[in-house]
């Protein structure tokens, strides 16, 4: 702040404080410096991760700052909210200023201010008994704009200019921020976002929101999962993964169709992707029993819950359920089944049955020993379920950035002088000069383009 | 094949330019524009003829979708760049400190044992139209940023008194160097704002979130802020010379990072 803004009173003060192009960097700074942060710890972890992670300390540090998820946490905003409110403040200030350049009731023209110019062109010419100054009016109409003709001890002057508008260009960069920013306001404010899996074949409109561990969200229409499909490509890698739904508003199916990565399905303001997908359950299961003394294998396709007579008297089997990874002493031993074994005398165990090791259930050395050798997969879909109101002012301030920028950056505001000075006898000395408010050297040769064509140009 | 033809073109070219800035010979110049051409031109044959072998193949992408094909990509759009403004600026000898980085990124690619040339298929995740738009737009960022960047430590070893005879003496004008390096600034941030545009709207068709804070995300936005300090600096505080040149390559550092450092980080971008 300078010494000026000091006797000012607190709203001057205030409003100086923020009309500064030097806060602009240092906000900006501000945001890229903690911004780096994000990037190396990760975001959105329980406390007990960042304390396994960094230790007590630190992670106590992490958890007092917010930084397990820095990017909502009330400093990082408050960040943004000054460089809205420092963007606002500078247009204003500066518009107060410029909104006359941009639009003038008329536009002055003074040669003097081309005369001091350094980089000028000029070439001599025939005078043409006034024909030449005509001429190159015509010619400046037609490639710059509206020529102003004013008149000169000993000669002519010719002013024309174009691009005074795009001086407005770096104003709609600036609102293009403001939009982003009210967008994402308006997005967190009245969207939500979350995720739902559903087991093929159920429906579901109860989905579980990603803020806040574990708040529910109920949907105004129900999904039903129909299908889900993962197909792969010769090397293994994964080519598509598709959900068929179903959803049901008031009772009633209203729309069934296909949920890809990439093709969203959006149904009154709720977004649905195709987030994920696993193994939510099994049928058909094909079972072996082996009985330890005989040696003997025998198989049966078994269902869930309905109890098998085990070989040679041993008892009896029911499979219970079905686990996606099952944790044996620390091991995830992957796709597994439970079930549960009542001997003869009514003892009862719970055996577990990994698909990947067929052998595992020898090692309980009971009476008879189980593996699966197949089974058909049933799927889950899991799918992001967001809604965002504040998405189409994100995206008109998407276009105009790009607008702004473009004009900001490579249109500019030319003025051009030419200066035909009578030397008598029919002759004349043109000169040009041309001012922008930006790219100088762009200018500079489009000058001597421009000079190389009037030289050249005939009647 | 067809890239070891284009890394040798560009190798080439680089020594013509400073050999041309070194001996004081403006024929190097002019005969290294034409190497780096005749490089530039292998390089579009070699992109295109992936593209059709990955049809072929039966996968049919456009050829952006690793760390290889990126950095194939990476030295075309530099080539690209840096040949439109020699010619465009009339400046020989500009090319100095611009051509080394594009043998750099090709011989990188080519000579790297952890990049792997092989045609893979598409994850689903980025089979999108997007894909072109996205990539294309942010290598002309980064292409900008790139010339730049060769422009801004051209800036700084020039000595400011122009001592005749000394090498570094030889460069072009510094005003010139000075606007060019603004210029290719204003042009990679341009690009380097749709960019990240087309990602944002790709990612909200693609994740559901048109920002997630993911690292490459974030140090895209990292690397945008530098730049636009840098404009703020330069138009509203009147910064130029060294000192912009001093952000400049601070910009190609995040720049840099942006492109291979997050591929360290756990997130979304972790394909390329």
């Amino acid at each position: 702040m300078n010494k000026k803004a000091l006797h000012q009173d607190p709203p001057n003060r205030i409003w100086s404080f923020f009309c500064s192009v030097r806060l602009t960097v240092v906000v900006l700074l501000a945001i890229a410096l903690t911004s780096i942060v994000g990037t190396f710890i990760p975001q959105s972890g329980s406390a007990g991760f960042y304390l396994e992670k960094y230790g007590q300390g630190w992670s106590k540090l992490i958890m007092a700052l917010d930084i397990d998820d820095m990017y909502n946490s009330w400093w990082f905003l408050t960040l943004l909210a000054m460089l809205a409110v420092n963007i606002i403040v500078c247009s204003i200030q500066r518009l107060k200023v410029t909104w006359k350049v941009i639009f003038p009731r008329k536009i002055v023209f003074r040669p003097e201010r081309f005369r001091n110019l350094k980089e000028r062109e000029a070439f001599a010419a025939s005078l043409d008994n006034g024909e030449l100054v005509t001429r190159l009016q015509g010619f400046l109409e037609r490639k710059i704009g509206k020529v102003t003709t004013q008149n000169l001890e000993g000669g002519t002057a010719l002013f024309a200019e174009k691009g005074r508008w795009t001086r407005a260009g770096v104003y709609v960069v600036h609102v293009s921020v403001l939009l982003l920013l009210v967008g994402a306001v308006i997005g967190g404010l009245w969207g939500f976002k979350g995720r739902v899996s559903i087991p093929e074949g159920e429906t579901i409109n109860v989905i579980e929101l990603r803020q806040g561990a574990h708040e529910h969200h109920t949907l105004d229409f129900s999904i039903r999962c129909n299908t889900f499909d993962v197909s792969f490509y010769d090397t293994g890698s994964p080519d598509e993964f598709k959900s068929n739904v179903t959803l049901i508003e008031d009772g009633k199916e209203v729309l069934t169709t296909d949920i890809l990565v990439n093709h969203p399905l959006r149904y009154r303001g709720v977004s649905l992707y195709q987030s994920s997908y696993g193994i939510a359950g099994a049928k058909s299961i094909q079972l072996t029993m082996t009985a330890r003394e005989s040696g003997l294998a025998f198989q049966e396709q078994v269902e869930f819950g309905k109890t098998v007579e085990l070989p040679e008297n041993q008892g009896s089997f029911v499979m219970e359920h079905f686990v996606r990874g099952y944790n044996f002493q620390g091991h995830n031993l992957g796709e597994s089944f439970v079930g549960k074994v009542t001997a003869p005398d009514g003892t009862e165990t719970q055996i577990v049955i990994p698909v990947k090791f067929p052998t595992f259930d020898k090692m309980r050395r009971g009476e008879v020993a189980f593996s699966v050798d197949n089974f058909e997969k049933q799927y889950y879909t899991g799918l992001q379920v967001n809604k965002d109101p504040g998405v189409w002012y994100v995206y008109s301030g998407f276009i105009l950035m790009i607008i702004g920028c473009w004009i900001t950056f490579f249109m500019t505001h030319q003025s051009y002088c030419v200066e035909i000075k009578d030397l008598g006898q029919n002759k004349a000395m043109v000169e040009i000069a041309s001012t922008s408010n930006r790219n100088p050297h762009s200018l500079k040769l489009k000058t001597a383009k421009l000079a190389l064509t009037m030289k050249e140009l005939k009647s | 094949m067809v890239l070891s033809i284009t890394t040798l073109a560009y190798a080439l070219a680089t020594v013509l330019y400073i050999g041309a800035w070194t001996f004081k010979k403006e024929r190097f110049a002019t005969l290294g524009i034409g190497v780096l051409i005749s490089g530039f031109l292998c390089n579009t044959v070699g992109i295109i003829l992936r593209w059709v072998e990955s049809y072929q193949m039966g996968y049919g992408h456009a050829p952006f979708s690793n760390m290889y094909e990126s950095l194939v990509f990476f030295s075309w759009t530099v080539a690209a760049l840096y040949i439109f403004v020699e010619f465009k600026y009339k400046e020989r000898l500009i090319g100095v400190f611009a051509t080394p980085m594009i043998f750099l990124a090709i011989a990188y690619a080519s000579l790297s044992p952890n990049i792997s040339d092989k045609i893979s298929p598409l994850i689903p995740a980025l089979k999108s139209n997007w894909l072109i738009a996205h990539v294309v737009t942010c290598f002309l960022g980064y292409a900008g940023f790139a010339v730049a960047f060769g422009f801004s430590i051209m800036y700084l070893v020039k000595p400011e008194n122009k001592e005749t005879g000394s090498l570094l003496s030889r460069l072009p004008n510094l005003g010139i160097i000075d606007e060019l390096t603004y210029q290719m600034v204003m042009f990679g941030f341009l690009f380097l704002t749709i960019g990240i545009i087309t990602g944002a709207v790709w990612a909200n068709s693609a994740w559901g979130t048109y920002w997630s804070w993911d690292p490459k995300e974030t140090w895209s936005l990292i690397t945008w802020i530098v730049y636009a300090m840098l404009l703020h600096l330069r138009m509203m505080r009147g910064w130029n010379g060294r000192k912009i040149a001093w952000v400049s390559i601070l910009g190609f550092m995040a720049v840099m990072f942006t492109y291979f450092g997050v591929n360290y980080l756990p997130g979304l971008h972790s394909y390329a």
